[in-house]
């Protein structure tokens, strides 16, 4: 069932992130959505003289339907209150509305805005958050998503991850580009710009950095760059191939695969290169590796049991165990950010799809119905995959809710988006 | 094989084993729009040219018996079956040329390009091309080639020959490349 598509105007979005450029936004399109979902009434917020578009509660009412956990409730006609005082709660039950945001927007001098927003119970006729911001219009769509985050926790009991960034690369024609985005994939900034192919990028920890493995020098070879200022360097250049990078959750230590001492091994190596060290052993397949929140454990990809299947061992050295054991072909691990989940590519019967498996129980689910998708990642919150597939005969980029009930496919035409990583 | 050589090829194994790269280094910014205004590209980032099958002959100094097409020195591709790694018996008198050229020519460096089809992971294709890298540095090894004067690398499924979804193209692209330093 297609429940909306939201389109973000091209105009709008060279307005706001005029100094990185961007020559085109992503197109969202969400399917499907939650069982019992909360209805929000986006009520628009007072205008501004000169205020930016879209409106505040476009862009946070665009985040929020994109979770699947709400939707909203038709605000036009209805009179459009700006302050709590001003609330006809009866007019928004009768709508069905469990909860309402508001808010006024004010010109400040030197282009900046004052923005008020306040997130009210319409059941209870409680004020259960009330927020302002003195902000400049090129902070206009972060306040927007750091509503739709207030909005998403104080509704759900779950922090919202709208404030958060995504990367991922294009391919047009035959130049790669690393870019890094709005959650929404909106304000795309290109960090690398390449003739030759770019793989694998992962924020670090505290989002500053980002590891990525670029085939530049003629082979893989693992870099790291600065997201401040740009400056990168070598983390991995050993004789053969240097890929495969994961950030320990202290940002400092690495692990990555090489094929120096034989075919694909995991080491550790700490982020400025040196100290190196050994993890695997074997003359099989070990690739893929992920640390665990906890940076205890290391979830990883092998052949070593004849078919590719997921395994962990403890980060600090010691014996692999099989963790993954439904079908032949079992890849590319991402942790959940509570540890409780791993989501990986599953495939079965010549299809490739995301799927989530509880450790605990074991029990696995299939989120997607596409055939070729690559590379999941969780959202900070734990609450959706980011994953790359293919429609069309052209790599997009989609979401899914951890209850496979919502996607969302985020796409700019004409171009080939592949290898997303979700941040910070 | 001449065994007089397996000394010098020893003694060459030894001294290389301190030079592989693994220094980091800072190098060139290319973020954001500092990158869109610079037109020139740093030295060695283009690698279109350097496979097998497109080095141009110009590119070596006539007479160069990897260019002569009637030689097996000219034959640069061993293709694999679909996840196999063995090295065919068909390859066997175009590895043993390489073989022979490289123990011939000390100073002559191979880089052994594995890649793989695009069905699933970009990693762990990276891995199964590099299994087919490796596949073909021990045949040469095992033929008296010095570590020295190998690496295998894998590109994965990154460079395809053939970039279509058929069963065709995916059997042209489980490769691995034969390619000189100097090409």
């Amino acid at each position: 069932m297609l429940r909306a598509v939201l389109l973000f105007p091209l105009v709008c979005l060279a307005l706001l992130s005029a100094p990185f450029s961007a020559r085109a936004a992503m197109e969202i399109e969400v399917v499907g959505g939650a069982a019992s979902q909360i209805a929000v009434a986006m009520v628009p917020f007072q205008a501004a003289p000169g205020q930016p578009a879209p409106a505040l509660t476009e862009i946070a009412g665009n985040d929020l339907e994109r979770s699947g956990q709400f939707r909203r409730v038709d605000v036009g006609g209805a009179q459009q209150p700006f302050s709590p005082a001003q609330v006809n709660y009866e007019v928004w039950r009768g709508r069905s509305a469990d909860a309402l945001v508001i808010g006024q927007v004010t010109a400040l001098p030197g282009r900046r805005f004052d923005v008020r927003f306040y997130l009210l119970d319409a059941v209870k006729r409680t004020q259960l958050a009330a927020f302002s911001y003195n902000i400049s219009a090129s902070q206009w769509r972060a306040t927007a998503h750091q509503i739709a985050d207030i909005v998403h926790e104080k509704l759900t009991g779950i922090p919202g991850a709208f404030s958060s960034r995504i990367a991922y690369v294009q391919k047009q024609g035959k130049r790669y580009e690393l870019r890094v985005a709005d959650a929404d994939g909106q304000n795309p900034r290109t960090v690398v710009r390449s003739s030759e192919p770019v793989i694998s990028p992962r924020f670090s920890p505290d989002g500053a950095r980002v590891l990525y493995v670029s085939f530049e020098d003629r082979k893989p070879v693992v870099y790291v760059q600065s997201l401040q200022d740009g400056g990168r360097r070598k983390v991995a250049a050993f004789k053969g191939s240097n890929s495969a990078p994961a950030w320990a959750p202290d940002g400092k230590r690495l692990a990555v695969v090489l094929t120096r001492d034989e075919a694909s091994q995991i080491y550790l190596i700490n982020a400025d290169g040196s100290g190196l060290a050994r993890l695997t052993r074997g003359g099989n397949i070990d690739t893929e590796p992920v640390f665990s929140r906890d940076g205890k454990t290391l979830y990883f990809t092998s052949d070593r049991g004849g078919s590719a299947q997921i395994y962990q061992m403890p980060a600090g050295g010691g014996e692999p165990r099989r963790v993954s054991f439904s079908g032949s072909y079992n890849v590319s691990p991402a942790v959940s950010p509570d540890g409780r989940y791993l989501a990986y590519i599953n495939r079965e019967e010549g299809r490739f799809r995301v799927v989530l498996h509880e450790l605990a129980s074991g029990q696995i689910r299939v989120l997607t119905d596409t055939a070729r998708d690559e590379s999941p990642s969780f959202a900070p919150n734990g609450q959706a995959v980011l994953y790359a597939t293919v429609q069309g005969g052209r790599g997009i980029l989609g979401t899914v809710s951890v209850d496979g009930k919502t996607r969302a496919r985020l796409s700019e035409s004409g171009v080939d988006a592949r290898e997303p990583a979700w941040g910070p | 094989m001449n065994k007089i050589l397996w000394p010098i090829l020893l003694a060459l194994t030894l001294s290389a084993c301190g030079t592989t790269g693994s220094t980091p280094a800072t190098v060139e910014d290319r973020t954001g729009d500092k990158a869109a205004t610079t037109a020139a590209k740093p030295a060695g980032t283009d690698t279109t040219g350097v496979s097998g099958a497109d080095v141009s002959a110009s590119a070596l100094p006539a007479g160069d018996p990897r260019k002569d097409p009637a030689s097996p020195l000219s034959k640069r591709s061993v293709h694999f079956d679909f996840d196999s790694f063995v090295v065919k018996d068909e390859y066997r008198p175009m590895l043993e040329a390489h073989a022979g050229y490289l123990l011939s020519k000390r100073d002559a460096r191979v880089i052994l390009q594995g890649n793989a089809d695009d069905r699933g992971s970009r990693e762990y294709n990276l891995a199964l091309g590099q299994k087919r890298a490796e596949a073909v540095r021990k045949v040469l090894s095992v033929l008296g080639v010095s570590d020295a004067q190998m690496e295998a690398i894998s590109f994965g499924e990154e460079k395809p020959r053939n970039p279509a979804s058929t069963e065709e193209a995916y059997a042209e692209n489980r490769r691995t490349d034969v390619v000189y330093g100097d090409e």
